[in-house]
């Protein structure tokens, strides 16, 4: 599976806010560390907002602030509101009608049903943890390979 | 802050780690398994008592050193159960070709208690456990429509493993 760019620049987005709660953020400082222009995290930004996950304030000083619940909010929340994931797409595809294609299709249900319930077990706090974990290991693994 | 309210079993590790102003962590007594039972009768729906006896005489009894049944108890008097939490681990090994590792069972928290750090006090003692058996590793596994229990253990940085668990409906 691979998210929908709009997705994951809304997760490092939250992951950004989240840590700093008490900070604003700009779009130019969030889209700086992920290599992205602003014109794209902020089409996100706004999204996200209109979803009451971050809270703008405008002026000099302006910026986004985390407004969510770090602890409660999950990937599969975040990732819903800019893409579909598999298992809900009703469209019919090629042979879906078949006997061969109702087994396919239970096959790939399968699929879908782990996806959903592993994105949907991952909160943003989690995901921090994971963060810090990364950050831990990295230098172990810059020593070990010099 | 370490407390001991009684002494362990001759055969028994050293009590889990204990945390909480107003509650501990401990391992089970006799005494204890009518509250486990109550408990998990209000969290799960589903009475059963028989299974909960059972599993008190063979992860609360025997072969201590790898089978633990930790309870999380209230300190002093209060409204709320002697028993808060509870939770049943086990050191296994080679099934499935998997090497030594810790399992946990079963856990569960006294919906009222909830959010004070039980479930993690108690998984947290179990690990302790766990690594005093001699294994660096531990597994679970969780419905995947039980969010509250994949929230839990994923929050406390549980991946993915390498098995994948498959069934059959039999005619």
């Amino acid at each position: 599976m691979k998210l929908h760019v709009s997705s994951r620049l809304a997760i490092f987005a939250l992951l950004e806010l989240a840590a700093r709660p008490e900070q604003q953020l700009s779009v130019a400082e969030i889209g700086e560390k992920y290599g992205v222009s602003s014109h794209h995290l902020a089409k996100v930004m706004h999204v996200l907002g209109r979803a009451g996950l971050v809270r703008s304030a405008r002026g000099a000083g302006g910026g986004y602030q985390f407004s969510g619940n770090a602890r409660r909010m999950t990937l599969l929340d975040v990732i819903l509101l800019f893409e579909t994931l598999e298992s809900q797409n009703h469209d019919p595809a090629v042979g879906e009608l078949s006997e061969e294609g109702h087994a396919l299709r239970e096959v790939m249900s399968e699929i879908d049903d782990i996806i959903r319930a592993t994105l949907g077990s991952i909160t943003i706090a989690t995901l921090h943890k994971l963060v810090r974990r990364q950050r831990e290991r990295r230098p172990r693994r810059t020593a070990a390979a010099s | 802050m370490r407390k001991r309210r009684h002494s362990p079993p001759p055969d028994s590790p050293p009590e889990a780690a204990l945390q909480g102003d107003s509650w501990q962590v401990v391992r089970i007594r006799a005494g204890d398994v009518a509250d486990v039972i109550r408990l998990d009768h209000r969290v799960t729906g589903l009475a059963k008592p028989d299974y909960w006896r059972d599993m008190f005489e063979r992860y609360g009894r025997r072969r201590l050193g790898e089978r633990m049944f930790l309870v999380a108890k209230t300190v002093g008097p209060g409204t709320l159960p002697d028993v808060l939490g509870f939770i049943v681990g086990e050191v296994r090994a080679w099934e499935f070709g998997s090497a030594p590792c810790g399992w946990v069972l079963a856990l569960s928290v006294e919906p009222q208690a909830r959010l004070r750090g039980i479930g993690k006090a108690l998984l947290g003692a179990l690990a302790a456990e766990f690594k005093k058996a001699g294994v660096n590793k531990m597994r679970t596994m969780v419905a995947r429509d039980n969010q509250l229990h994949l929230l839990f253990f994923r929050s406390e940085e549980m991946m993915a493993g390498p098995y994948i668990e498959l069934e059959k409906e039999l005619d």
